[in-house]
C-alpha cells in the first residue's frame, strides 16, 4: 500500500469501517512510513476531542411542539367538551361541573383500561393463531433457506420494516427461513427458527404504541409468546418451547439486534 | 368515512411514533446545512410534513437516513430557489480550489500532530460551520449523526468512494482549521501541547 491509498483509508481504518484484510495492509504501511502514522495519530486525537464536544443542536421546544401539533389531528372530542363545560361554568352549578368531570374522567378511566387489554389480547390471539397456521403443513415458509442475507432481501416491499434476520445456528437455533404474516390485519415479517423439534416464529413489525401497550409477554394454551421492543421494532418470539428456552432465544435475538445497531 | 378518518389517525400516529425519535438529529443537520436558525426550524417543519407525505411509500433505508435525506432535499431545494433570485456566489469557483488543494497541509506553528485540545463546544461548531459543501454535510454526517459510510452514501447519493474522499478531505481541512485556532489561542506554549502518543 503506498501513501495515496493509505491517505484515504486511514480515515476508514479510523471509522472501524476496513475489513480484516484491509485494516492489516492499512496498519502495515503506517508501521513503516512515519508520515502516514502521524496522520493518523492526529486524526485520531481530532476525533476523540470531537467526540467530547457537544456538537448537536437538540430541537428547540417550540419547534417540537410546532411539529408535534402538525402531526396530530385535532380530537374530535375537545370540541364537545369545550362547549359542554363552559356554560356549565358561567351558570352556578359548580358542583354540577366538578361531578360532570369527574364522571367523564371515571368514563375514561374505564374505556383507558379496557382498550389496551382487549387490544393486548386481540395481538395474542392473532399470535397463536399465526403460529398454529404455520404448523401446517406448507404454510411454515414463503422462503426456505438457512442463509440470512437470502431471508432478509425477500422482505423488501412486502413489509414496511427491514426486518433484522439473526443467524444463530452456532447457538442452537436453526434458521429455516421467513414468511410473510398478518398482525392486527396488518403485514408483518416473520422469521422461522427451529430448536430440535420446535418451531419458532419471530414476528417483526415496526414499533407502535397500541400493539406494544398490550405487550403479552405470558403462555397461552401451552405456547410462550415472548414480546419486546428495540430498535424501532416490535418482537414476538412464539413457540411450544419451554419458557426458559424462549427466553434464551429473545435474549440472543436481542444481542444479535445491539450488534447489528451498534456496528 | 369514519373509517377514513381512524385511519389517517392511525397513519399520523405510526408516522409520529417511527419519526419524532429522530427530531434532533434532523434538526442538527439543517443548522449546519441552513446556519439561520429559523430557516432550519422551517426546513425541519417541510421535511417532516414532506416524510408524513410519503410515509405510506416508505420502505426504506432506516427512518433516520430517510429523513435526513428528505431535509437534505429540502434545504437544496430552497438553496436552488434562493440562487436563482439573489445574486449568484463565488461557491462554484471556492469548490474548484479546494479539490486542487493538498489533502495535508503542514500546520505553521507546530508540524507534528498539535495536540487538539477539548475546546469549547462553540468553538469547535464554528469550525465545522466554516468548512464549504459538502465536505461540512459529510463530517456532520459521520461525527455528529453517527452514521456509517453506506448510509451516508445513500443519503447524499454518491458512491461511498466519494463519501471516504470527501471525509479525507474535510477532515484534512477541518483538521488546519483547528490547528489554525490553536496557534492564534496558545502560541506560547505550544511546545507542551504536543500529542503524547
Amino acid at each position: 500500500m503506498n501513501c495515496a491509498e493509505s491517505e484515504i483509508l486511514l480515515h476508514a481504518l479510523i471509522d472501524g469501517e476496513l475489513d480484516a484484510g484491509h485494516a492489516r495492509q492499512v496498519e502495515a504501511h503506517v508501521a513503516t512510513c512515519s508520515a502516514c502514522a502521524e496522520k493518523l495519530a492526529s486524526f485520531r486525537a481530532m476525533r476523540k476531542a470531537m467526540s467530547g464536544a457537544a456538537l448537536k443542536e437538540a430541537a428547540p421546544p417550540h419547534l417540537r411542539s410546532r411539529i408535534e401539533q402538525s402531526l396530530t389531528p385535532p380530537a374530535p372530542a375537545a370540541v364537545p367538551a369545550r362547549s359542554f363545560f363552559r356554560p356549565t361554568r358561567r351558570w352556578f352549578f359548580g358542583g354540577f361541573a366538578l361531578g360532570a368531570g369527574l364522571s367523564a374522567a371515571v368514563a375514561a378511566g374505564i374505556v383507558l383500561t379496557i382498550v389496551p387489554k382487549n387490544k393486548g389480547q386481540e395481538i395474542a390471539d392473532d399470535l397463536l393463531s399465526a403460529h398454529l397456521r404455520s404448523l401446517q403443513a406448507n404454510h411454515l415458509l414463503d422462503v426456505a433457506t438457512s442463509d440470512q442475507h437470502t431471508v432478509k432481501p425477500w422482505f423488501n416491499g412486502r413489509v414496511d420494516v427491514a426486518p433484522p434476520v439473526i443467524d444463530l445456528t452456532a447457538e442452537g437455533f436453526t434458521l429455516l427461513g421467513g414468511r410473510l404474516d398478518y398482525l392486527a390485519g396488518e403485514p408483518v415479517a416473520a422469521i422461522v427458527y427451529q430448536r430440535r423439534k420446535h418451531v419458532i416464529n419471530l414476528f417483526i413489525a415496526a414499533h407502535s404504541a397500541t400493539k406494544s401497550a398490550g405487550a403479552p409477554s405470558e403462555s397461552v394454551q401451552g405456547y410462550n409468546i415472548r414480546h419486546w421492543s428495540q430498535n424501532g421494532l416490535d418482537l414476538w418470539a412464539v413457540s411450544d418451547l419451554a419458557g426458559g428456552e424462549l427466553d434464551e432465544f429473545a435474549q440472543k435475538i436481542t444481542a444479535g439486534l445491539r450488534a447489528a445497531a451498534g456496528s | 368515512m369514519a373509517k377514513d378518518e381512524a385511519a389517517e389517525h392511525e397513519r399520523m400516529r405510526r408516522f409520529r411514533d417511527a419519526a419524532l425519535p429522530y427530531l434532533d438529529d434532523v434538526h442538527t443537520l439543517a443548522r449546519y446545512l441552513v446556519r439561520d436558525a429559523a430557516d432550519a426550524e422551517d426546513a425541519v417543519q417541510e421535511c417532516y410534513l414532506r416524510a408524513l407525505h410519503h410515509f405510506d411509500t416508505y420502505r426504506g433505508p432506516a427512518m433516520k437516513s430517510w429523513l435526513l435525506a428528505i431535509l437534505r432535499n429540502v434545504c437544496n431545494d430552497e438553496f436552488a430557489r434562493r440562487r436563482d433570485q439573489e445574486i449568484p456566489t463565488d461557491y462554484a469557483q471556492d469548490a474548484s480550489i479546494i479539490e486542487k488543494m493538498p489533502l495535508w497541509q503542514e500546520a505553521q506553528a507546530s508540524p507534528e500532530g498539535l495536540m487538539l485540545r477539548a475546546h469549547d463546544s462553540a468553538a469547535v461548531r464554528r469550525l465545522i460551520a466554516e468548512l464549504p459543501e459538502p465536505f461540512r454535510e459529510v463530517i456532520v454526517l459521520r461525527e455528529i449523526s453517527d452514521l456509517s459510510y453506506r448510509e451516508i452514501a445513500e443519503i447524499t447519493g454518491v458512491p461511498v468512494g466519494t463519501v471516504m474522499s470527501r471525509l479525507a478531505r474535510a477532515r484534512a481541512m477541518l483538521r488546519s482549521a483547528w490547528n489554525a485556532m490553536e496557534g492564534a489561542a496558545a502560541a506560547p506554549s505550544t511546545t507542551d501541547a504536543k500529542l503524547s502518543s
